[in-house]
């Protein structure tokens, strides 16, 4: 106690202090160092998911522009456009950057600006390793891209089977800089799932329980938790398949022992749960968008929240259905198939859950909520065609055909695009301060809907008609060129959608309509705080006693008071009943993390070319580690 | 909004052992991808081993010293391990100095008996899809070893200067409870590397 108790008198408390004065404190300490290097060293987790937010959109806007360009080459037969050799990388570098480098990181950026605004606390876990993060997360894109600038963009699919991506099949480093960008965006993702498992687990706000964390937060921990378990498998992949290239292993190779299924098992052991990745994210979406617009709680909590858990778990079970074509053993494939058709059920529930909460309530239709609608047609129908291809001679006749490729863009537009869209609606007034136009809103959404089913239902039509997946065009006896046509004409409509929401929030920035706290009346802590957020997030960290506290609390909220306005802490409460514990410290910022991504991207790019990278490429590595974790005398170092 | 102080955390603590801390948890979720890592090589190295009517494919299994030698040291380093972690919980830093001390020259030890495996596998990575998955899966927990002794190494330079402040008590523990992963984490690639080629 007697340490304590000079503690106490060494720092001064916020619960001495008044609002005015107390705002001035924590700005001066939770602040980002001003200029463009003291922008570098940021680890305040709104600057870095909003500079992961941008970044995946700029992603989102490249992928988008070779989905376009795609498109254009199929709008009719036998167009010269693109020549086949440029239609590989293109459709390779789509799917490659639309996974890797759009879908998962956007979910995941959301999480790193809103959990810790929704949990009630001031930084993330582990804030120095969300900059490592981001870092990582943008080298690793622009290698690609670059790679592909440079006509050594990836041409093997974005699964790269084996054995196509092999050496011998894929002379060239194209196959290697794929492999590389999964370790970089891997890395990324992985660090960010570990941030968002300790900040739900350890940062909560005082009193909120289980049952009172918001269904977005439960979303993002079971996500984190399928990266954490999902991720380290396709990392196991790409580490030997560019071993196989470079130092000459055998894994793929058959004539050697090899085996070529084997890299199918191991992609599609994290390839499957990577949808629910997508997937789950944008379901919390969906229920926090509901709630606010339906202006009730959203019905049946527990069973949402169940269902998010039942698929993660069930998730894990469904990898053999992209496999059915292999030869697998019947037994196997039936297994596989219940599974697959088995994880319909708790999304089925979820989308009940909802409807009754829409159903129950007296829904305002603004923009984001019509973006949920859009959501519910498109993810369902996708849904459907799921069920259907669970099915083993369904998925005999239509594998590999464009019946797929509508398949998955209803699932994942649908499922995910669609409520980050309305996501980005909903929050946009939180991060800028700035409502969007609504009325641009509402074309954005209509272009949308009616841009993506014109372009991707056709697509079924096709796929039945039996026009395979990954050719660069088709003759014109086959009598696809209508349906191929129209498709591209919803392509452009459906990308015109996006050229409008980036106009809206490029206009909205300044001229928007000013937002205030809570816009919406919404129910949940990240609109207790101003918009944009201060640094330090909350003046004093809330206690919360009810799932939706805004509306429980009305204009008065309870807090908590006693930590340090002298250096950065956060507070540290028990898993289950978020009962408080420990003041504990939080980095500042530090350059270290971008020192220790630049190494990390060295060593990663110098493997492709020689093994000796590993040799040459450690040592900075360490050294950057060294000065990240070495304390520097600050207060929050010395406790 | 309008805030009304309802409580105060004035009287805690600024830093907590074990579960209480965010590193613990870090490292929990750490550990749990990590050995999801060693999962998943240990099922491509049964996954080959399966398709494949001969194992080893083209050599004699790895000689059986260094890696039953190897065990034999984890397994003791237990040992020191769990008495740094006591004399970690009682700030004692004259006994968290000389355990730090002890398991680093303990790492230090380990790696070069690793190196001794290496030497002993008795196949090449190149050679065929055995050596391959043998190579990977020794080389994945090395990478792990090497990692942890590089840890504890700054830790222990870390204790002998003026940081070695009460916080720093509670790394030592999470540095103990990682390493005990190491350990628990190389019994079954021991198993599997030395004795399934033997079966």
């Amino acid at each position: 106690m007697s340490d304590l108790a000079r503690d106490a008198a060494r720092h001064l408390r916020d619960n001495q202090l008044e609002q005015s004065e107390l705002a001035a404190l924590l700005l001066r300490i939770w602040h980002t160092p001003s200029g463009w290097l003291g922008s570098l060293t940021s680890v305040d987790h709104k600057v870095i998911g909003k500079r992961y937010i941008l970044t995946a959109f700029a992603f989102l806007i490249l992928g988008g522009l070779l989905a376009v360009l795609m498109r254009l080459q199929l709008a009719g037969a036998e167009r010269k456009l693109l020549s086949p050799d440029l239609y590989n990388q293109v459709f390779t570098m789509h799917g490659s950057t639309m996974m890797f480098l759009f879908a998962v990181p956007v979910m995941e950026a959301f999480a790193v600006y809103f959990v810790p605004l929704m949990v009630g606390t001031r930084n993330i876990a582990f804030p120095r390793l969300n900059a490592f993060s981001y870092w990582i997360f943008l080298f690793g894109g622009c290698f690609l891209w670059i790679a592909f600038l440079f006509n050594v963009g990836p041409d093997v699919g974005w699964f790269a089977y084996v054995p196509l991506s092999s050496l011998q099949y894929n002379p060239g480093k194209r196959a290697d800089v794929w492999a590389q960008m999964i370790t970089f965006t891997e890395v990324a993702a992985l660090a960010v799932a570990v941030e968002i498992v300790v900040t739900v687990f350890k940062q909560r706000a005082v009193g909120m329980t289980l049952d009172r964390i918001p269904v977005f937060v439960w979303a993002m921990l079971v996500t984190s938790f399928l990266v954490l378990l999902a991720m380290p498998s396709i990392m196991v992949a790409s580490t030997t398949l560019i071993l196989d290239r470079l130092v000459n292993t055998h894994f793929y190779d058959t004539a050697s022992g090899g085996n070529v299924l084997l890299w199918q098992h191991l992609f599609w052991f994290f390839g499957h749960p990577e949808v629910y990745i997508i997937f789950i994210p944008g379901t919390g979406m969906v229920s926090m968008i509901i709630a606010t617009f339906a202006g009730r709680p959203v019905v049946g909590y527990t069973i949402i929240v169940l269902s998010l858990i039942a698929t993660g778990f069930l998730s894990f079970g469904l990898w053999v259905h992209h496999m059915f074509v292999t030869g697998l053993p019947q037994l196997g494939a039936s297994m596989f198939t219940a599974s697959s058709m088995l994880i319909a059920v708790p999304s089925g529930l979820q989308i009940f859950c909802w409807l009754a909460t829409l159903w129950d309530g007296r829904p305002v239709y603004r923009t984001p909520l019509l973006f949920v609608l859009g959501f519910f047609a498109i993810f369902v129908l996708g849904g459907l065609s799921g069920v259907m291809v669970a099915s083993v001679p369904i998925d005999m006749q239509v594998h590999d055909t464009y019946f797929v490729v509508a398949h998955f863009h209803y699932v994942l537009i649908g499922g995910a695009v669609f409520p980050l869209v309305g996501a980005v609606y909903y929050w946009f007034p939180k991060i800028t301060g700035r409502m969007l136009n609504e009325t641009l809103g509402r074309w954005n959404f209509w272009l949308a809907f009616i841009g993506f089913n014109v372009a991707f239902f056709p697509m079924h039509i096709l796929g039945l008609m039996g026009m395979p997946r990954r050719v660069y065009t088709y003759t014109p006896e086959l009598g696809w060129d209508h349906l191929n046509f129209l498709s591209s004409a919803g392509a452009l409509v459906f990308a015109a959608s996006f050229a409008l929401l980036i106009a809206n929030v490029v206009l909205s920035l300044n001229r928007g309509e000013r937002a205030g706290d809570n816009p919406w009346d919404a129910s949940t802590l990240e609109w207790a705080t101003s918009s944009p957020p201060p640094p330090y997030n909350f003046s004093r960290i809330p206690l919360v006693t009810h799932r939706d506290p805004l509306w429980a609390e009305g204009v008065n909220l309870p807090v908590v008071a006693g930590l340090s306005v002298e250096r950065r802490e956060v507070l540290l409460s028990s898993i289950a009943d978020a009962e408080p514990h420990t003041r504990e410290a939080s980095p500042e910022p530090s350059i270290w993390p971008l020192l220790t991504a630049i190494a990390t991207t060295t060593f990663f790019v110098g493997s492709i070319f020689t093994p000796w990278a590993a040799v040459w490429g450690t040592p900075p590595i360490a050294i950057a580690l060294i000065g990240w974790f070495w304390p520097t005398g600050s207060k929050e170092d010395e406790e | 909004m309008k805030q009304t102080i309802v409580r105060n955390v004035n009287e805690l603590p600024t830093y907590g052992f074990g579960s209480q801390t965010g590193p613990w948890w870090g490292a929990m979720a750490f550990i749990a991808l990590e050995g999801m890592g060693f999962a998943v090589a240990i099922a491509a190295y049964l996954y080959l081993y399966a398709v494949n009517s001969k194992w080893p494919l083209n050599s004699p299994p790895p000689d059986l010293w260094p890696g039953t030698l190897e065990t034999a040291v984890y397994v003791l380093s237990a040992i020191p391990n769990q008495f740094t972690n006591r004399w970690a919980r009682r700030f004692d830093l004259r006994g968290v100095r000389i355990g730090l001390v002890i398991m680093s020259l303990i790492g230090l030890a380990l790696l070069v008996i690793r190196g001794f495996e290496f030497a002993h596998l008795n196949t090449r990575w190149d050679l065929d899809a055995y050596g391959s998955a043998v190579w990977f899966v020794l080389a994945l927990h090395t990478t792990h070893l090497a990692t942890d002794v590089g840890d504890t190494l700054v830790l222990t330079v870390l204790m002998f200067t003026r940081h070695a402040t009460p916080r720093r008590f509670s790394d030592v523990t999470d540095n103990v409870f990682y390493w005990n992963f190491v350990v628990i984490a190389w019994l079954p690639l021991y198993v599997l590397l030395d004795w399934a080629p033997r079966l």
